[in-house]
């Protein structure tokens, strides 16, 4: 099918090459369709009539890009988003997870954080924080500042009370906060053994060996041939039989590593690296 | 003028390679009254799209697959899109048409208090279908799909509204219709007479 790129597709295409090639950061693999409408969005908010004066901005003004950035990517997320998914790490995963002495595990995409939390919380009522060390990887730099702080709005706190209760949570939810700074800041000991950094799936490579990757709503910004980079990641990230948990209508189907993994609960999302 | 006559008129030399039904409030049963006229064998992709709840799991594509003589399921993340096939937005995503054909989704934020919204389903899948799709707007309590309907019509696309008169609740239709000419405004019935007739041999 044959398809005559419209200007704004043109002058998108070379945005995202401009910034790649000046900033190092590669959004050429990202999801058209989202891409297209977030672009959209920063016009606005920068108040640029075209693609082409976002460009120039973003080429020369100082803080420009790091503007952009904040239109590009999606911080949208909750602690123990999908409740169903943490039961499932809870009940499923964790088992197994209690067999090996230590534990290295990645969160890919890990946001403002929300998530890094939420595992941190699992781990810890499974008796598993201490001997964790947890990978909070992300590639917007002021996400993970926000990611790090673990101060988050104190009227979220209501919906995070019930997903952890309909998560499988064992405490009171409000032992693991305390109001300060005009929000809710989470317990401190909970990200002892976190390690933020900034890595970006599409352009760096594996640092580590990990038993479980938890990388939620980031592959569905990613086209099928970035996908592929980042389960390719993953597999070789993971150890024998580690554990690889997507978002609730995030797929492996489409992937050329669908045979490279095999669901452990498939509603859920939480998959296991196939015996080679 | 009948009917058939109406159709092929609007539709022209179009050939209809998708058709995407959006609709909010009351849409649920008027998919019932429209889908089941689909016969075995109809060419184009159908994709359909209702607002829901977001906080729990969709079950449009199990209620409709029981219903609907054509293959049912709920559009996944970078599927290849299909012909002959019935797909349904999920709930808690936006999804969005890609340029090679294939859905996606994201988690951006909702767009007229809907996610998924009718408006990002039918823009993006009007800048790859252009003319070879037909935009069809239901009954609905909001404006989501107005802009969706306009841009369908800009590319080239072929747009039926259900007549706001008849509709269960009126204000999605009529600010479509209010908005952009739709080529066709039509009851219930008329649309469910309509579909085969999209289909070109």
């Amino acid at each position: 099918m044959s398809h005559t790129p419209s200007d704004f597709d043109i002058e998108l295409r070379m945005l995202v090459e401009a910034v790649y090639l000046k900033f190092n950061y590669d959004f050429r693999d990202y999801t058209g369709a989202s891409q297209k409408r977030r672009v959209l969005v920063a016009m606005r908010e920068m108040e640029c009539k075209t693609v082409s004066e976002l460009q120039s901005r973003v080429l020369h003004e100082p803080n420009g890009f790091a503007k952009l950035l904040q239109y590009l990517t999606i911080p949208v997320t909750e602690m123990f988003r999908d409740p169903e998914y943490f039961q499932v790490v809870r009940e499923q995963v964790a088992p197994f997870l209690k067999t090996y002495p230590s534990l290295k595990i990645w969160v890919a995409g890990c946001s403002t954080g929300e998530e890094v939390y939420s595992l941190a919380i699992l781990l810890k009522e499974e008796g598993l924080l201490e001997r964790s060390i947890i990978y909070a990887t992300d590639i917007n730099p002021k996400s993970l500042e926000t990611a790090r702080r673990g101060v988050y709005p104190i009227d979220r706190m209501r919906l995070y009370t019930e997903n952890y209760q309909k998560s499988g949570g064992k405490a009171a939810f409000s032992d693991y906060y305390t109001a300060a700074y005009g929000g809710a800041l989470f317990e401190r000991s909970l990200i002892e053994n976190v390690t933020f950094a900034d890595h970006s799936l599409a352009t760096d490579t594996v640092f580590s060996e990990t038993h479980f990757v938890s990388c939620r709503n980031v592959l569905i910004y990613f086209n099928r041939t970035l996908q592929d980079r980042v389960f390719g990641l993953f597999h070789e990230s993971l150890c024998h039989r580690g554990f690889l948990g997507l978002g609730s209508k995030e797929s492996i189907d489409f992937s050329s590593y669908a045979e490279r993994f095999e669901p452990l609960a498939r509603r859920e999302r939480v998959f296991r690296k196939a015996a080679p | 003028m009948s009917l058939n006559q109406q159709v092929a008129a609007a539709l022209g030399t179009r050939r209809i390679e998708m058709v995407l039904i959006g609709g909010s409030a009351g849409g649920v049963d008027a998919l019932l009254g429209l889908l089941p006229a689909l016969q075995p064998g109809y060419t184009p992709a159908v994709v359909c799209i209702l607002h829901v709840p977001g906080d729990r799991e969709s079950r449009l594509a199990e209620l409709f697959d029981a219903r609907v003589m054509l293959s049912v399921r709920e559009a996944r993340d970078k599927e290849p899109i299909e012909p002959g096939i019935v797909y349904f937005a999920g709930s808690g995503y936006h999804l969005s048409v890609e340029q090679d054909r294939s859905f996606s989704l994201s988690c951006e934020a909702p767009v007229q208090f809907a996610r998924p919204s009718i408006d990002i389903l039918m823009e993006s899948a009007a800048s790859v279908y252009g003319p070879a799709m037909a935009g069809i707007l239901l009954t609905g309590a909001n404006f989501d799909g107005a802009e969706g309907i306009c841009s369908i019509r800009e590319h080239g696309g072929l747009t039926i509204v259900q007549d706001p008169e008849e509709a269960h609740a009126s204000t999605m239709p009529k600010e479509a219709i209010r908005r952009c000419a739709p080529h066709l405004v039509l009851p219930l019935a008329d649309i469910r007479a309509a579909l085969p007739l999209l289909e070109t041999p």
